[in-house]
């Protein structure tokens, strides 16, 4: 059984003097121990929302939370928050997206990763600052003693986002969620960033929630990649099946946009039309209809089903890039 | 640290100098000269003449500011009016008084507004939180002398349970080494000398800490609500950190830097509102001098002391800069 | 299969009615005034100010009796204690001279009015300019234009280094008692406050993306500062002018209990009301209470009103 199993969640938020905005609707992928797996999507399609519904960081107020969502077998939507709080930090842990507004400005780098270690592992004093350099090194910050007395602002984007993720795997957790860890750090740092979280999940078999909207990004660490749209899963599938037979016209659209060193030059990129206001609702039809070139108008009549083929790639289209029903080249050669 | 300091106290010469230059000019540019304060309504145009001559404002203006100046150089801002001692002698006679009674208000401020605005801001939108912020509206549209009556009226003249006026009362004979009353008590041992001035420093304390209470308590309210919101305290929260840790460690602490900030800047405007609240009770401070000074247009006076409580509001600002730095690492005191 | 029109016209449709949904296309203004409309706090502040100028406007002519004849002068002794309160005739009192307390504080309403209003325009005109200049002689990046701003901002250091109701005090100790005198002396001292804060605006909208973008495009410096920044600058300083108008009526106050307020006992203020009143606290309390509840509420109201401009144009509370 998969370590973390998300059953059909769904994250409503309702403001007042505005209409409800259903984030999350009706998502569902399973992480297993030691495996990668992606959320990918544009910015506002809910991938951040389903991270922090499922470590218990929404708040109270004007937020409904639906669904299922099963940790090691505990049901994490319907924990008791002290017990989730105990979760937190020591079996499931989170890195974020802007180091520098993550960290505390005015607390030193090694309080931060003390605390957490006094807090789950009981470690104090000598130990706790020892066991805090060791994880400063193991991310790669060189020099970790002194490191350890420095401010968030003292230190460069790339150690600030280490200093982070030796927080996240202080208590070696059994699952890491990281919620686009390297979109504010510069491209070469990104590679390296990427390449710890990888041997980070290989050497430990940590289970790894990928959350981006960079497909390149997913490209060379997931496993399984789910692709989100309006708060919808709309195409998931293995990484080698994704990449070789995209299927819903948005995932078409997004790898469309990514640069690529082999395509012609002066080859144009495509990038998806429009934006997320243009969306319909779901319950009118596809919510990415108005942004389709396939558009139909039974593209309009509710929202489309899930339809999975035999190999488990899952598309939500009624008009499919690519015809699943049919025996087709590329599918073949995604299998073999 | 010691260049930042001296840095700051150097950029304070232009300020006093620039004050003191447009203080002069704008009390030579008054109707009637300086001397129109020295002299009943009713004076002749020959006693105004001999009085002109003898204060030397027959000569040129800038003779007289160089003159003016040359004084302000060696510390001597002339001669008050209305008791005849020199400015300096009254201001540091003075001084401890209102410093006394400013420690009281901003204690009091702090000490309330601080948790007050916290728990405000923690309990968002519940009967406290109301409560808070309609106080906090209310008690800074209150008049703070019409405060200081009101307060007078109630514990003093009904309930009889605090004194109304003056810093001590009448007929105790104690020492006062450094003119704090309270510390005095306590220095030389007279206990129940330091607890009567203690109680003469309540009701005033009170009026004076209205508006800085009002203050400080939005201020921290609001600043706790934005922090609430930081990334790093999502970022404490999902280390599953206790709530106690949460709140003191990453919301508190950078909560309070804003706010501190505002207490060196409601320090100056204690000055101000010691004026009104000194009168009120009869309290002999610096505010109280200021106001005779008003009544009597002891220009002398005012004049001296509005630098001098300039340069103290600078000072106060300095030190408050200074301790900023060790609450917030990112400002290096350079 | 239906034709190509019918489904571009039902797309159109569904995505035209989720447009008017998110309110796309909103100037920042008429944003922040729809917030204004719909928040509690500036509802009640607008109804107390429009109660308090309605007064201040018809005052006069609602006021049943004379407001400085003391018609009742033979039933009221202050120092025998004894004081006339509410009855049929007289609905708030006598005051102690034994003139009409309810005529007077609706005519006082006024004075009260007129004192803030022109110390804050005073203030605001002054502080603007000041405030203004140096913004956009900072903003214009000249050597010449960085010097005249350090210059503006030291002499604003300098009026700020005194606290605002002591400057207040001695401008108005040094020039004598008079209404004007007051009305100069509150105003000077928030002139400071408001050139501080002009600049400060405009300084943060110069490096602002939009004005980034404006200065790429080849507009000149001068049309960016006159037509862009400073429009966009005003938002803070008209959110202190409200404030400043609750403060303004209560420094006045401050000053005609302090004896520096209009001498000029025959249009009643508010301030002095409650200056005079103060003497018989103990005997009749109602004297003070009222001009001080008046001026409370009117200063209220005013706070009230700004607050709520302040946070409806706070971009950090938008969406």
């Amino acid at each position: 059984m998969a370590l973390l199993a998300v059953d059909n969640l769904s994250v409503k938020f309702t403001r007042r003097g505005k209409p409800d905005f259903q984030a999350v609707d009706g998502v569902s992928f399973a992480v297993s121990e030691g495996e990668v797996v992606g959320l990918v999507g544009e910015s506002g399609c809910g991938k951040s929302v389903t991270s922090l519904a499922l470590m218990g960081l929404l708040g109270d107020h004007g937020v409904s939370v639906g669904g299922n969502a099963t940790f090691d077998g505990i049901e994490l939507l319907k924990l008791r928050k002290d017990a989730m709080r105990d979760l937190r930090g020591r079996d499931m842990a989170m890195i974020f997206q802007d180091p520098l507004s993550s960290l505390n400005p005015v607390v030193p780098i090694g309080i931060q990763v003390t605390e957490i270690l006094t807090r789950h592992r009981g470690m104090r004093g000598e130990a706790a600052r020892k066991e805090a350099a060791d994880l400063l090194d193991r991310v790669g910050i060189p020099d970790p003693t002194r490191r350890l007395r420095e401010y968030p602002h003292q230190m460069s984007g790339g150690m600030r986002q280490r200093a982070l993720i030796a927080m996240a795997v202080a208590c070696a957790p059994r699952l890491l969620i990281a919620d686009e860890p390297t979109t504010a750090l510069d491209v070469t740092i990104q590679a390296q960033i990427l390449e710890l979280l990888k041997e980070l999940v290989d050497s430990e078999g940590t289970a790894l929630l990928m959350i981006t909207h960079d497909l390149g990004v997913v490209a060379g660490l997931c496993d399984q990649i789910n692709v989100l749209y309006a708060g919808k899963v709309v195409e998931n599938a293995a990484r080698r099946n994704l990449f070789a037979a995209p299927t819903h016209p948005y995932s078409v659209g997004l790898l469309g946009s990514i640069p690529r060193l082999d395509a012609p030059r002066g080859e144009p990129l495509t990038p998806v039309r429009g934006s997320v206001n243009d969306n319909i609702d779901w319950a009118d039809g596809c919510a990415f209809a108005p942004r389709c070139d396939h558009y139909t108008i039974e593209c309009l009549q509710g929202p489309p089903a899930l339809t999975e083929t035999y190999t488990g790639h899952g598309y939500r289209c009624v008009n499919p890039v690519i015809d699943h029903t049919a025996p087709a080249v590329s599918d073949t050669e995604a299998n073999s | 640290m010691f260049r930042f300091v001296v840095r700051r106290l150097l950029q304070l010469v232009p300020t006093l100098l620039g004050l003191s230059l447009l203080l002069f000019i704008w009390v030579h540019s008054l109707p009637g000269g300086p001397e129109y304060s020295l002299l009943n309504e009713d004076a002749t145009d020959e006693q105004r003449a001999a009085l002109r001559e003898s204060l030397g404002l027959n000569e040129p203006i800038w003779v007289q500011y160089g003159r003016f100046m040359a004084k302000l150089v060696q510390l001597d801002f002339g001669i008050s009016l209305q008791t005849g001692q020199p400015v300096l002698t009254e201001f540091f006679n003075r001084f401890p008084a209102t410093a006394e009674l400013g420690i009281m208000a901003m204690t009091m401020a702090v000490c309330v507004g601080i948790p007050l605005g916290y728990f405000a801001a923690r309990y968002r939108g519940r009967f406290l939180d109301t409560g808070a912020v309609a106080g906090s509206l209310i008690g800074i549209c209150i008049p703070v002398f019409f405060l200081g009556f009101i307060l007078k009226l109630i514990f003093s003249e009904h309930l009889g349970l605090l004194p109304s006026a003056f810093r001590q009362t009448a007929g105790i004979n104690a020492t006062h080494p450094t003119g704090f009353y309270v510390l005095d008590g306590l220095l030389t041992g007279e206990f129940d000398a330091a607890w009567d001035a203690f109680l003469h420093l309540i009701l005033p304390g009170l009026t004076l800490a209205s508006i800085p209470l009002a203050i400080i308590t939005r201020m921290t309210r609001a600043s706790v609500l934005e922090v609430m919101g930081e990334d790093y305290v999502r970022t404490a929260e999902s280390k599953g950190l206790q709530q106690r840790i949460i709140r003191g460690r990453h919301i508190l602490r950078n909560a309070m830097l804003p706010v501190v900030t505002a207490i060196g800047l409601l320090t100056g405007a204690l000055f101000a509102g010691a004026v009104l609240t000194e009168s009120v009770f009869a309290f002999q401070g610096m505010g109280l001098f200021v106001y005779q000074a008003t009544q009597t247009r002891d220009y002398p006076a005012l004049m001296g002391f509005i630098m001098l409580i300039a340069t103290v509001y600078v000072l106060v600002n300095l030190l408050v800069d200074i301790s900023y730095s060790l609450f917030d690492p990112r400002v290096r005191v350079r | 299969m239906s034709t190509k029109t019918d489904k571009i016209d039902r797309l159109a449709e569904l995505t035209a009615a989720k447009r008017t949904d998110q309110g796309h296309g909103e100037s920042l203004w008429r944003e922040a005034f729809k917030r204004l409309r719909r928040s509690p706090m500036a509802i009640a502040g607008t109804i107390v100010v429009g109660i308090f100028i309605v007064i201040a406007i018809v005052g006069p002519y609602i006021a049943p009796f004379d407001p400085v004849s003391q018609t009742w002068g033979d039933e009221v002794f202050p120092n025998k204690n004894t004081f006339v309160g509410p009855r049929a005739e007289n609905w708030l009192g006598l005051d102690h001279l034994g003139r009409d307390q309810f005529s007077r504080m609706v005519i006082g309403a006024r004075q009260s009015l007129m004192v803030g209003v022109v110390a804050t325009l005073l203030g605001f005109a002054f502080g603007a300019l000041l405030g203004g200049i140096a913004g956009a002689a900072a903003g214009l990046g000249k050597r010449w234009g960085r010097r005249l701003d350090t210059v503006l901002m030291r002499f604003t250091d300098m009026m700020l280094a005194i606290p605002a109701l002591l400057l207040a005090v001695s401008v108005a100790a040094l020039m004598g008692q008079s209404l004007a005198t007051v009305m100069i002396a509150v105003g000077v001292a928030q002139v400071p406050i408001f050139a501080r804060l002009l600049r400060g605006s405009m300084l943060s909208q110069a490096h602002s993306d939009y004005v980034l973008a404006a200065k790429a495009t080849g507009i000149k410096r001068r049309r960016i500062v006159l037509a862009h920044i400073l429009p966009n600058s005003m938002g803070p300083v008209l959110v202190q002018a409200t404030l400043t108008l609750a403060t303004a009526i209560i420094d006045a106050a401050a000053l005609s209990y302090l004896g520096l307020g209009s001498p000029d006992q025959s249009t009643p203020e508010w301030g002095t009301m409650l200056a005079d009143a103060q003497r018989f606290l103990s005997g009749a309390p109602q004297l003070a209470i009222y001009p001080a509840v008046a001026i409370i509420i009117t200063a209220l109201g005013f706070t009230l009103l700004g607050e709520a401009m302040r946070e409806s144009l706070d971009p950090k509370l938008r969406k």
